[in-house]
């Protein structure tokens, strides 16, 4: 690469373990409290901000880009204020909007470099860093074509490049598999993996679907109704404060989940009649079977609800706890 | 395949300093358009009127009989300018209508805004494509009849009675440009279709004209001449020339008109150009 025009953006020291820091932060939207008094931190490597529609995480990276002025509250991104240092900030980040984005009338080398300028790289480099980019997003024999006519996976695709071309040190991307077919969705969140595991990129992945945020982050925000309602290491979350069960039972169903839920155990009915039952660790001891080679207790508990409210066990099977149990129980789902 | 590593590779080079976006955005912009056959045409069309102006100038000065007919004075150069209003007219809309609109429609504005550049940057380097074309048509061959002027004279004694010419030409075209570029672009943050924002800013220009038209034939008075867009540029234009003024209105109220408008342009501008569009 060629250094001409040889100003390299402050890059002040992150004196917090956050790349980004949210403290209290409110944006009202004429009466709509988009965002609720949000404190949150987003640890280094890849965060995914998870959160039905309308829970806030695109207002929350809005907010952060300086789109939206919160009404109440800081935010630091990098180690800079928002509010202060704008144009700094986002000189160090690339943004991959959810919705259909692109500059009309130019092919996609020619959109990557332009966005590569407009970040402030000269234009030879920004010219070779868009045909690298474009390879790397699996664009390269058809970055000659006009955007206009690509499908929306490639444009899927041609947003993360736009994102990338000035080599950002930390991506917000906002329903990034939006509208892509199997294929390319499991090729973009490869993609997406390792820039945040093998390329020291940040990033943040907002979006509602679990299986990208759990295949691609390792840490998690969970949102609802304009709040953060859980945030930590995915691991950490899923466990091992218990363990998950699939079950199926015969007879008077609302009931027994009544029961279940009074003896402090959370349900969710996935598909068919299968239901997720978490059992809390203060309830079971960790599902070690005992030394009489009986059930473990967390299995027990379950069985002996059955049959103390004249319920079938029809099955039961240790279920591994995903990312879904987690969001499940924070954000109140049933 | 290419032989070069297509995995991710961080960038090691230097970048320039926050503030130099509009530049860019106003080069793509200039050389999208010059990329297009049509626009190259009307370009070309647009400088007919300065050859026709240069013949003139050319026998007035080397057949001294013609001189009094058509020897250049400054109302020879206000009528130049004004006949170029058809072709500013045109450039407006052919270049301007799309410059913010396009963007809209594509969703482009949360893309440019999320990279190292201000709002205002942003508006710079739009209106810096639409100012630069309209004061190709203008300015520049105004400029150029003056020194076509002293070389086919091969004197500097017109030059030196009618100085005033440079800075005419150079204000008057600035303020024509100023309000075409300003109000086209506030126009066209108003819509996501350029075809809609061309018939608009048409709309508004001839509508004032017949408001005021018909105002004229009512009262016989022209000093409601303020209604209309055009007759604002033509009558500070009068003023700026220093030939006597067309109409009833004073060139203050005109001119109050023509910076009111601008204004008022750069306000929509203010609130349109968001990078996130709230409905409440």
């Amino acid at each position: 690469m060629q250094s001409t025009d040889t100003y390299v953006p402050p890059r002040p020291v992150v004196t917090t373990d956050a790349v980004v820091h949210l403290d209290a932060v409110t944006v009202v939207y004429g009466s709509n409290r988009a965002l609720k008094g949000v404190s949150a931190k987003f640890a280094p490597g890849a965060v995914g901000l998870l959160g039905p529609n309308g829970a806030g995480k695109s207002t929350m990276l809005k907010a952060l880009l300086g789109f939206v002025k919160p009404n109440e509250g800081r935010m630091t991104v990098l180690g800079m204020d928002v509010a202060q240092h704008p144009l700094e900030i986002r000189a160090r980040i690339g943004y991959m909007p959810e919705s259909d984005a692109h500059i009309p009338g130019m092919n996609a080398v020619s959109f990557v470099a332009y966005c590569g300028q407009l970040a402030g790289l000269p234009a030879v480099d920004a010219m070779q860093r868009a045909h690298e980019v474009l390879y790397y997003v699996g664009l390269g024999e058809a970055r000659y074509r006009n955007i206009d006519t690509y499908s929306t996976g490639m444009k899927q695709r041609i947003k993360l490049a736009q994102a990338l071309v000035h080599d950002p040190d930390l991506l917000f991307l906002d329903e990034p598999t939006n509208g892509m077919d199997p294929k390319g969705r499991d090729e973009m969140l490869e993609l997406i993996r390792v820039l945040g595991h093998n390329k020291n990129v940040n990033l943040i992945l907002s979006s509602h679907l679990l299986p990208d945020v759990e295949f691609t982050c390792d840490h998690v925000i969970v949102m609802d109704k304009g709040q953060v309602v859980a945030q930590g290491p995915i691991a950490e979350l899923k466990g091992p404060g218990g363990r998950v069960f699939e079950l199926r039972v015969k007879g008077n169903l609302p009931a027994f989940l009544d029961v279940l839920h009074g003896a402090g155990l959370d349900c969710k009915s996935t598909d068919d009649d299968v239901m997720r039952v978490f059992v809390p660790a203060r309830l079971s001891s960790a599902g070690e079977r005992e030394a009489s080679g009986r059930l473990p207790n967390d299995q027990r508990i379950i069985f002996e609800l059955a049959a103390q409210h004249g319920v079938q066990v029809r099955h039961l099977r240790p279920s591994v706890p995903s990312l879904e149990d987690v969001f499940a129980k924070a954000v109140g789902e049933e | 395949m290419p032989i070069h590593d297509q995995s991710y590779r961080r960038y090691g080079g230097g970048k320039a300093s926050p503030g130099r976006a509009w530049s860019v955005i106003a080069r793509a912009g200039i050389m999208t358009m010059i990329r297009k056959r049509a626009f190259l045409g009307l370009l070309l069309f647009a400088w007919l009127p300065f050859v026709v102006r240069a013949v003139q100038i050319y026998v007035a000065a080397n057949y001294p009989q013609t001189a009094a007919l058509l020897g250049p004075d400054a109302k020879m150069f206000r009528q130049f300018l004004e006949q170029q209003d058809f072709f500013v007219f045109i450039m407006t809309i052919y270049v301007g209508a799309g410059l913010i609109a396009a963007d809209r429609r594509a969703n482009a504005l949360q893309i440019y805004l999320s990279k190292p550049l201000l709002r205002t940057e942003y508006i710079a380097g739009k209106a810096a494509v639409l100012f630069t074309f309209i004061m190709v048509v203008t300015w520049l061959p105004g400029i150029l009849l003056l020194f076509l002027q002293v070389m086919f004279k091969g004197s500097f004694e017109f030059l030196k009675a009618n100085l005033f010419l440079f800075p005419a030409i150079t204000v008057s075209s600035l303020l024509q440009a100023l309000l075409a570029t300003f109000t086209m672009l506030a126009l066209s943050s108003l819509s996501k279709s350029s075809r809609y924002v061309g018939i608009l800013y048409a709309g508004i220009i001839f509508f004032t004209a017949a408001i005021y038209g018909a105002m004229v034939a009512i009262t016989a008075d022209t000093s409601l001449s303020w209604l209309s867009v055009g007759s604002n540029i033509a009558q500070v234009g009068d003023v700026i020339f220093r030939l006597p003024p067309r109409y009833a209105t004073p060139w203050q109220v005109s001119l109050i008109v023509v910076i009111g408008l601008i204004a008022v342009s750069l306000s929509v501008l203010e609130r349109r150009v968001r990078g996130v569009e709230i409905v409440t």
